[in-house]
């Protein structure tokens, strides 16, 4: 009976070894090959049918008190942009930064940060969620998108709004390493869905995003982008970089971030 | 007693050994598993495979665990995976519990990479997927996954109770429960006593209780653990990441329930091993399970 036996479990653990070998190869595989990812990628749709299916619109992200406030809120993504005019405006405490909006608006605008301050504000202390797992508490205030949005009047057929940033968070050839994101209009007109100027208290420093920032607090770090310099309506998102709506949607993640 | 006597008494026994008759075992296969727990099983096994190696790819992104609601770099983590590189060698891959530290060069903190070039890594390529470093792909067989866990979970559940199977196969009885009863459950076990003949029809009560554990609270707490990281979910349910204490207490109990459901793996495989791995895995792919039982009217 023993004699029988222990070759066969030898050679089940050596099949089951190999079929693991096999299956982490073919895993690779797999993860190589286009079709197969966008085969993956259409759980995203779900998800994103899901949450806005039972989150509707008006869900609040959490907003916390400030004993809850990190002490230290990590900068992530560019921490400088390069540059002579993002060097220029910065210089000049960005006196002569102007926030433009337009595409697919009735009445193209251009906002100065005094512009942007003198509208009406929103403070929350919200939960920063990155992609790569960490999370830092922090105060954010500045004008809801949505009133920016209503000056610029949205024409009928818009359905994304694009951010266009300073940084170049690649250097590419053809210009793709430009960094942009977009959301579409029901995070636009959330409520906690700012342009922030100030962290903290403090108007934002270089590392986090100065002049202006994207919160769209139900979405994960990357979606808020920073060093935001015009805001673009569209209707489509495949005329922008590589197509997939944001620098990182670009490169593999998720264009919506609320997982 | 003379020697003479002492060899008269062993043939005796022999003779007496011999000549009892043999218990007939009749070899008996009974329907052990139904079809929606057979195909259940094994789309479970593929999808704990696949998000416990995806998961282990976005874990690398940030090898380090906290206490409550934020945690990043200047906060104090309760466990992390790093690489000290201060020293003139080569980095010495560390992994700190607490304040414990241990040095787990070549697998945790630092581990080769695919041209075999010692590298900083929280854990090696050989447990992630893809192997290589890719966070955006590690987390789309992870989402991908993690909906078909799901749906396949609620298969089970929906199944388990229409046909009564969670309280007539997993639900131990009253007598099971006795604490004599699983003492000794647990001494049959390290002895790697298993039940033979009609016990066998019957999963036993570690084993009743393990896979109650497993199906109604591990795997669950995976699923709710996970969806408490969602910003987008702590939005709909902000109950949901307060359960938890906060979104990276969720994210450190997502990995220790991980870590539970990989030991119980281990466990689950070698005993599937040792307790007769082809009568066990025919049990789980044609549903039929051999028991022996001695034949009352030999």
């Amino acid at each position: 009976m023993r004699n029988v036996r222990l070759p066969r479990r030898r050679f089940l653990a050596l099949g089951a070894a190999s079929l693991g070998g096999m299956l982490l190869s073919g895993c690779d595989r797999l993860s190589e090959a286009p079709d197969f990812q966008e085969f993956l990628a259409s759980a995203e749709w779900l998800t994103y049918r899901v949450q806005r299916l039972l989150g509707g619109r008006h869900a609040l992200a959490r907003e916390f008190t400030a004993s809850d406030l990190s002490p230290v809120f990590k900068v992530n993504g560019t921490r400088m942009p390069e540059g002579e005019e993002y060097a220029a405006l910065r210089e000049g405490n960005f006196a002569d930064w102007r926030l433009r909006v337009d595409g697919l608006v009735a009445k193209p605008l251009e906002f100065s940060l005094a512009d942007l301050r003198n509208l009406p504000q929103r403070i929350q202390i919200t939960r920063h969620d990155c992609v790569e797992g960490w999370s830092a508490i922090g105060k954010w205030q500045g004008v809801p998108l949505a009133i920016v949005l209503a000056r610029a009047a949205l024409l009928p057929a818009a359905r994304f709004v694009v951010f266009h940033c300073a940084d170049v968070y690649e250097q590419t050839l053809d210009g793709t390493g430009q960094y942009y994101e977009s959301i579409d209009l029901i995070d636009a007109f959330h409520p906690q869905t700012i342009l922030a100027h100030s962290l903290n208290d403090v108007p934002l420093t270089i590392g986090h995003g100065a002049p202006l920032r994207l919160r769209v607090e139900r979405q994960l770090g990357y979606k808020h982008a920073k060093y935001v310099m015009r805001i673009e309506l569209t209707d489509r998102l495949d005329r922008f970089g590589r197509g997939k709506g944001g620098f990182w949607e670009d490169r593999g993640y998720e264009w919506y971030a609320g997982i | 007693m003379g020697d003479e006597n002492r060899k008269q008494a062993m043939s005796e026994i022999r003779a007496a050994d011999s000549s009892r008759p043999l218990p007939r075992a009749r070899r008996l296969l009974v329907d052990r598993h139904t079809r929606v727990t057979r195909l259940t099983h094994w789309i479970n096994l593929l999808c704990v495979a696949v998000l416990l190696m995806s998961g282990l790819q976005i874990f690398n992104a940030h090898p380090a665990l906290y206490w409550g609601q934020s945690g990043a770099d200047a906060d104090r983590p309760a466990f992390e995976i790093g690489a000290d590189d201060s020293g003139d060698g080569p980095p010495a891959g560390f992994t700190r519990i607490g304040s414990s530290i241990f040095t787990t060069t070549g697998i945790l903190g630092v581990s080769r990479d695919a041209s075999g070039e010692a590298v900083q890594r929280g854990v090696p390529r050989w447990i992630t997927l893809p192997s290589w470093r890719d966070l955006a792909l590690g987390r789309r067989w992870h989402f991908f996954f993690a909906w078909l866990f799901v749906a396949n979970l609620l298969v089970y559940f929906a199944a388990g109770l229409a046909s009564g199977h969670f309280w007539r196969d997993l639900l131990p009885s009253r007598r099971q429960l006795r604490p004599r009863f699983i003492l000794r459950d647990i001494i049959d076990h390290l002895r790697l006593k298993f039940p033979r003949g009609e016990a066998a029809r019957h999963y036993n009560p570690l084993q009743k209780l393990t896979y109650l554990g497993v199906v109604f609270v591990l795997l669950p707490l995976m699923i709710v653990t996970g969806l408490a990281m969602s910003p987008g979910m702590d939005a709909i349910l902000p109950w949901l990441v307060d359960l938890f204490g906060g979104r990276q207490s969720a994210r450190t109990i997502h990995f220790i329930a991980a870590s539970l459901i990989t030991l119980f793996v281990f466990v689950h495989v070698a005993m599937v091993l040792l307790a007769g791995p082809v009568n066990e895995l025919r049990a789980m792919i044609t549903g039929r399970f051999a028991i022996f039982v001695e034949d009352d009217h030999a």
